[in-house]
């Protein structure tokens, strides 16, 4: 059974589609990034998810109960860490989880040894009786997750929960979702970040409270494989310029000295399989407009790369309907 | 007038027991693009603001645009503009009203507001929404207008704060077109962040961690000079179960779940293709491993991380 099956998500706010006919499913041990800018309606969703908002149309269901008609049951299964969790900064570490847990029903002899084991969990024995306050945002952070998980939830969602966090505790974090991963828990996570959105096992791109393509971060960076090159060259500016005007080339995108260019996808399959014919037809090119060119070669394409080519073929598209 | 724009040297902060920013030294030419990556709390901020002549230095110098931080920071401030993540837009305002707004704040002269402002809304691509009201427009245009705002003084020196946090990848890139396109003019420009995504874009990047300067490069030499060996991507059945079994083999400096495969840092010499794939397969994992090119994260893990080599 799914952990999570919400179908046809749908929320509007007066004239607003804030969330427009949102699908996702979760298995267990999964990870569900949910990614796009402010405003594209992730965080709506989360609360929707929760239960905290109501639906216009669609349906969620957690472990098979649906969260309108058995919202008990179905949030017993969930934890939620919003993007701007309260901790109590006056009550002690120990204080807070204990607090979390009664919220959460669960009677003092229970807790006791579960806030040991969440506290080992996320790394915070030994600081139970200090104060929530004084913690850095990293232990704060560390807690926070300890208090969504409290009440041994299958699934968890994670509102942006690395916001404004280093790639060191990020990298921590991410380590212990891992683990609950690896127990069978599921896992949604919303972000704007890309180096964020490539943790996750399924990807939704949002924007503007629609999903605009999902799939597996290795299967949406398929499309791109080979179309992207990386070009050093002088003057740059003149390079820009010829590249955007190559019939080629799709994007041009300017990186500190060097430029991204995403080639069409008809330029590689009609060329040799790689883009190679492609590439040095363009250096040709190049160097007959006066560039010198200092390196060209394929790389990796990038979530982002990806993002922004569903981002411009989703306008193109608005365009001619 | 130094020929730098930005010019630091063995530069020092303490707050009682305290180093926020410990002897750095650095260079910025004018027209470069330079990032600052590290965590909040790494001194990234205690820099600029004494860069911006607001803190006093306990230890080393620094000149910025030609002026000393300590002795003429009344002369720097005028030529500096600064756009911060959490910029103050009045939202009943139009976005030609804030605009407006600010160029008087910062004297920009009666005489030459008009001129100045059609030139910003036109190189930040705001023309013709001046009468937007500012509440009604979303994060990539709002974050245009608090660019435009930051550039109507003309200042020779830019410093953003995680300008393009949560705005969508096409925003980002427009907004750093935008950038690129100053620099190309001679403005000198500053980035402090803690994001990969935007710390790609910029000419040089400065990695930041406990006070200290721990590289200074183009994205490209960091990614090439700084990690401990080769990166890989490893396609394996079982995600968890491989990564612990990799973490604890010998020569491997780091792995990480990315989505659906894992990446890793290996040692230099330590390990190929061929032996990664082995060594997997030996603890009956299905496992398919590639060479990839690092990432700048994994230049802020192999610099910073707990397994980086110690500082002192």
């Amino acid at each position: 059974m799914a952990l999570l099956e919400a179908i046809g998500l749908t929320k509007r706010f007066g004239s607003l589609v804030a969330v427009d006919d949102v699908s996702l499913v979760v298995q267990p041990g999964e990870a569900y990034g949910l990614v796009g800018p402010d405003g594209a309606g992730k965080t709506t969703v989360m609360r929707l998810l929760v239960g905290a908002l109501s639906l216009d149309a669609g349906s969620v269901a957690i472990l098979g109960q649906d969260l309108a008609r058995h919202p008990e049951q179905a949030r017993s299964s969930v934890g939620y860490l919003p993007q701007r969790f309260s901790l109590y900064h006056d009550l002690t570490v120990g204080e807070n989880l204990a607090f979390f847990g009664s919220v959460r029903g669960i009677d003092r002899k229970t807790l006791t040894g579960r806030a040991a084991e969440l506290l080992a969990f996320v790394g915070l024995t030994g600081f139970e009786n200090r104060l929530a306050g004084v913690l850095s945002g990293g232990m704060k952070q560390k807690l926070g997750l300890a208090c969504a998980l409290v009440h041994r939830p299958s699934l968890l969602l994670l509102d942006e929960p690395t916001s404004g966090v280093d790639p060191i505790t990020r990298q921590d974090f991410w380590q212990l979702i891992i683990r609950l991963l690896g127990d069978g828990a599921g896992v949604v996570v919303s972000t704007p970040y890309m180096d964020e959105a490539i943790r996750c096992s399924i990807l939704g791109f949002m924007a503007a409270g629609r999903i605009l393509t999902t799939g597996a971060p290795r299967s949406l960076l398929a499309p791109l494989a080979g179309r992207v090159l990386e070009l050093r060259a002088e003057p740059r500016a003149l390079a820009h310029q010829l590249c955007q005007a190559d019939p080629d080339v799709e994007d041009v995108a300017q990186f500190g000295e060097l430029l991204h260019l995403r080639l069409r996808g008809a330029a590689v399959f009609s060329g040799l399989q790689d883009g190679q014919a492609t590439q040095l037809r363009l250096s040709s090119a190049l160097a007959a407009g006066g560039v010198q060119v200092l390196g060209l070669r394929a790389i990796a394409p990038s979530l982002e790369d990806v993002f922004i080519a569903t981002l411009q073929a989703t306008a193109l598209e608005a365009r001619h309907e | 007038m130094s020929e730098l724009a930005v010019q630091v040297d063995r530069l020092t902060k303490r707050f009682g027991d305290f180093t926020a920013v410990d002897g750095i030294s650095f260079e910025v030419r004018p027209g470069e693009v330079v990032g600052y990556l590290g965590p909040n709390g790494s001194g990234k901020t205690t820099t600029i603001r004494m860069l911006l002549g607001l803190l006093r230095p306990t230890a080393g110098r620094a000149e910025v645009l030609g002026f000393d931080v300590e002795r003429q920071a009344e002369a720097i401030r005028p030529l500096v503009g600064y756009m911060s993540q959490k910029f103050a837009l009045y939202d009943e305002l139009t976005m030609a009203e804030n605009l407006e707004f600010y160029a008087g704040i910062y004297g920009v002269p009666k005489g030459e507001r008009r001129g100045r402002q059609q030139a910003v809304m036109d190189l930040v691509g705001l023309n013709g929404l001046g009468d937007a009201r500012a509440g009604q427009m979303s994060g990539g245009w709002r974050q245009r207008l608090a660019l435009a705002i930051a550039l109507v003084h003309r200042p020779q020196l830019l410093f953003l704060d995680e300008p393009t946090s949560g705005v969508d990848p096409v925003a980002r890139r427009i907004f750093w077109n935008t950038i690129d396109k100053l620099a190309d003019d001679g403005a000198t420009v500053f980035v402090s962040t803690h994001y990969m995504d935007e710390a790609e874009y910029c000419g040089r990047l400065g990695i930041m961690n406990g006070g200290r300067l721990l590289a200074l490069d183009t994205p490209a030499a960091l990614k090439r000079d700084t990690l401990p060996g080769p990166t890989w991507n490893l396609i394996v059945d079982r995600l968890i179960p491989a990564l612990d079994a990799l973490e604890s083999l010998p020569g491997v400096f780091q792995v990480g779940l990315r989505g659906d495969h894992l990446h890793a840092i290996t040692l230099a010499g330590e390990h190929s293709q061929h032996t990664l794939q082995s060594s997997l397969e030996g603890m009956g994992f299905s496992v398919e491993v590639e060479s990839t090119d690092p990432t700048l994260e994994d230049v802020f893990m192999a610099l910073a991380g707990d397994k980086a080599p110690s500082l002192d």
